[in-house]
């Protein structure tokens, strides 16, 4: 965030701001130069991987102004969050020393190639004294990665991967070394480079995968509200972080935010959308001396709020408290990768140890064993074992996260395969969690009366303007050109359209507080009443077909009320159990898990936290609060629920990859062990089956990104909804 | 062998040259952000020139 050291006033200061809106060069031009024609900006840079924005400004600057401009231009767009601040790229460490691996090994490779056709005498001499000359070193830099993991494995008393590469890497490097200052005929500096050049490639793939949806998923850190304006003493207005807030402090927030710090109301009268973090849907008036939430949505106008609470001390910390207790299942889990390594291992180690006997037993000499145990060590080595895992995962990755479904690690693909049941969340999940127009309604809009209701909801920024704005848009209605628009918190917009008054304003005569509409009043015309109510995602019967079809049994856990969710339950099918607290919906999965079935939770809200947390594998929608998108494995950006299924279908496909992976490693292992206990590998033939199986098992995982894959058993599903995401796609 | 004494050392080079310039991407955060530098060169640049300070 800003760098707020106490500077001259007129010294830069760097900003930081997500705008997870993003996607194209479009948006980066008009991002870049709608900032930099800010009066007060120096420049601004967009990283489009990260979704982020660095602005360098004048510190009169503030940032709210920075956003207003973002958002003026049509990006939502937020301050970067202090946790947020340097994360850690885990591919960075990873490049330098896959740069100088892949360098020494084409040379050493090159070098030895001309070994292999025939050099000898001085020749051969000269070209392993060059090979030890580059790859001495380049081992050292390139393996550190290998051997600080062994090592602190081996520490601990245990062992991973990592301990046979080191080991096999360390004896080879040595015994060539011994070969080539004895004039020896073979030295392996080649074949150890190549299986380091593998290896790391395979671990910079995961990372890479890592850091990818890390910063996807940042880029949506949007909910509860960062910061809020504070009302000073002298009625100035000061907008602070949500961690500076303290107790006595007034807050005044806009309708169409979320309150940053749990308080009374002390001035106003609004609606408060309380789903986030209840689950319930209808929204509930609230007025001076009513307790209002962090993380909660105010609706209808703006309020002034005591903070009684702050951070730590908010009504999230108990549900923080439930979720700490709640990861066992998760942490418990131990990758595929791992526990191949478990007994892969010792596995290798023996066959080394027992080759080295057993040929010293035959009288083969020190020498010649030893050269035998290595060879047994170096074909042994995980190489294309090390890239099985990685390479699927990472394509599998990239598939889901080409159709809109970010994968937070490997290991939510590997659990995600073994779902078999699934618990899901009704406001937000099922549903799409926020207010929609009524669809016959906006149908039956003459064309004047919608460009004019467009022309109005689009200045303001009330959830139901916003919501009217975007299905209009979407129905392709043009906004119309208005004079003198004014805004009325708490009434609505009214401004003047060919010289009549138009308004887009509240119902008359206050209704139930349960319902949310509002109306298109055009002097003159007769007014439009527009009906909002929260609806079921789009395909989420299909979605739950398809569910069902993959073996999946679905039921829906939700916080709201019984009526509200009778109605789901109703449209859906589903067995459903209303009211239910962040703790029962923990209990519910618990007792799911104790009759063995593994877990699907699918929610959005802070209530699902808990719930997110305990399941076996978790996903939730890009809408969902920070607490929500934390504690999920995956999340979903598209409006469709068959994001589900089709995570759960591409998982069991991955892990199907990854055996098949691990069958044709092994498999190459049972050609080639037989042939180094025999003492006929050689260097050639070493590093031929080594980067033979490596490209195998990479074609292998590629398959998984082949569209004909993904859609094979989808297709009847998939069709109509395929089209509308790429007709979306296609829009700017 | 003549063939080779001057082989060597240009295959090295080049070899070493191309390692120097991934370094000096690397350091010089060139590999920070992949996605927006393919997307960059789509940008019509009509307007002012931005000013770059970094």
């Amino acid at each position: 965030m800003t760098s707020c050291a106490p500077a001259p006033a007129d010294a830069p200061v760097t900003t930081v701001l997500v705008v997870p809106g993003m996607h194209c060069a479009g948006c980066m031009g008009k991002v870049e130069h709608g900032l930099a024609a800010l009066a007060g900006v120096r420049s601004a840079r967009v990283n489009l991987s990260a979704r982020q924005v660095s602005v360098v400004h004048d510190a009169a600057l503030t940032v709210p102004e920075l956003t207003t401009a973002l958002a003026n231009i049509g990006f939502a767009s937020q301050p970067r969050a202090d946790e947020l601040a340097a994360p850690a790229s885990a591919v960075k460490p990873l490049l330098a020393p896959l740069g100088v691996a892949a360098f020494a090994c084409m040379n050493v490779m090159l070098l030895s190639v001309s070994v292999w056709s025939g050099a000898e005498g001085a020749t051969r001499e000269l070209f392993h004294m060059l090979s030890a000359a580059i790859g001495v070193p380049a081992i050292a830099y390139a393996g550190r990665v290998f051997f600080a993991s062994a090592w602190s494995a081996l520490r601990r008393g245990r062992t991973n991967m990592d301990v046979p590469i080191s080991i096999g890497v360390a004896l080879a490097t040595g015994l060539s070394l011994y070969e080539t200052f004895t004039h020896g005929a073979d030295a392996w500096f080649d074949g150890t480079l190549m299986l380091l050049l593998f290896l790391l490639a395979g671990r910079a793939l995961d990372a890479m995968m890592r850091d990818r949806a890390r910063a996807g998923v940042d880029a949506l850190l949007r909910q509860a509200a960062p910061g809020a304006m504070v009302v000073g003493r002298q009625g100035a207005l000061e907008w602070l972080a949500a961690r500076d807030l303290l107790p006595g402090m007034t807050l005044r927030v806009a309708a169409g935010e979320r309150f940053a710090a749990d308080g009374t109301i002390a001035g106003g009268r609004t609606r408060l959308d309380r789903s986030l973090l209840t689950g319930e849907s209808a929204p509930v008036p609230a007025a001076v001396g009513d307790a209002v939430l962090a993380g909660m949505l105010n609706l209808d106008a703006p309020v002034d709020v005591r903070v009684t609470a702050s951070g730590a001390d908010t009504s999230l910390a108990e549900i923080a408290r439930l979720m700490e207790s709640a990861g066992q299942v998760r942490s418990r889990y131990v990758r595929i990768a791992d526990r191949a390594s478990r007994w892969y291992a010792p596995a290798v180690h023996t066959l080394a140890a027992v080759s080295f006997a057993g040929w010293m037993l035959h009288g083969a000499g020190l020498h010649q064993s030893l050269v035998i145990a290595i060879a047994v060590l170096i074909i042994t080595c995980p190489c294309a074992l090390g890239l099985a895992v990685p390479v699927a995962q990472v394509v599998a990755c990239g598939a889901l996260m080409k159709r809109g479904v970010m994968v937070k690690d490997g290991s939510a693909l590997e659990r995600m395969a073994k779902i078999d049941r699934a618990v899901i969340d009704k406001t937000g999940t099922l549903t799409m969690g926020r207010p929609l127009p009524d669809p016959a309604v906006l149908a039956a809009l003459p064309a004047d009366a919608a460009a004019v209701a467009l022309g109005l909801a689009s200045h303001s920024r009330h959830p139901l303007s916003r919501a009217l704005a975007e299905a209009l848009a979407a129905h392709g209605a043009r906004a119309a050109e208005l004079a003198d628009v004014i805004e009325e918190p708490g009434e609505g917009v009214r401004a003047l359209w060919q010289g009549r008054l138009a308004r887009l304003r509240r119902p008359d005569g206050e209704n139930a507080a349960g319902r949310m509409a509002s109306v298109i009043d055009i002097a003159g015309d007769p007014a439009f009443l527009v009906t909002f109510a929260d609806r079921l995602r789009p395909d989420a019967a299909q979605a739950l077909a398809a569910l069902h079809r993959l073996g999946i049994e679905s039921s829906i856990l939700s916080g709201d009320s019984a009526g509200a969710v009778a109605d789901i339950a109703r449209l859906t099918g589903l067995e459903a159990r209303a009211a239910q607290t962040p703790a029962d919906k923990q209990a519910a999965i618990a007792a799911l898990q104790a009759q063995g079935h593994a877990v699907l939770m699918a929610g959005d809200g802070l209530n699902d936290g808990p719930a997110l947390a305990a399941a076996d594998a978790s996903i939730a929608p890009g809408s969902a609060s920070d607490v929500g998108r934390q504690a999920a494995d995956m999340v979903f950006l598209t409006d469709s629920l068959l994001a589900l299924p089709r995570a759960v279908a591409l998982s069991r496909a991955t892990m199907r990859v990854v055996r098949q992976n691990f069958v044709l490693a092994i498999g190459y292992n049972m050609l080639a062990v037989p042939l180094a206990i025999m003492g006929v590998v050689t260097p050639l033939l070493a590093a031929v089956a080594m980067s033979t199986s490596s490209l195998v098992v990479i074609a292998n995982s590629l398959r998984l990104a082949l569209p004909e894959h993904f859609q094979q058993k989808w297709a009847p599903v998939l069709r109509p909804e395929m089209r509308q995401e790429s007709h979306r796609a296609g829009r700017p | 062998m003549t063939g080779l004494a001057f082989l060597l050392p240009v295959a090295l080079g080049m070899g070493l040259f191309g390692l120097a310039a991934f370094f000096w991407a690397l350091r010089r955060g060139q590999f920070e952000d992949l996605d927006g530098a393919a997307a960059r060169i789509l940008i019509d640049d009509d307007a002012p020139a931005e000013r770059r300070d970094t």
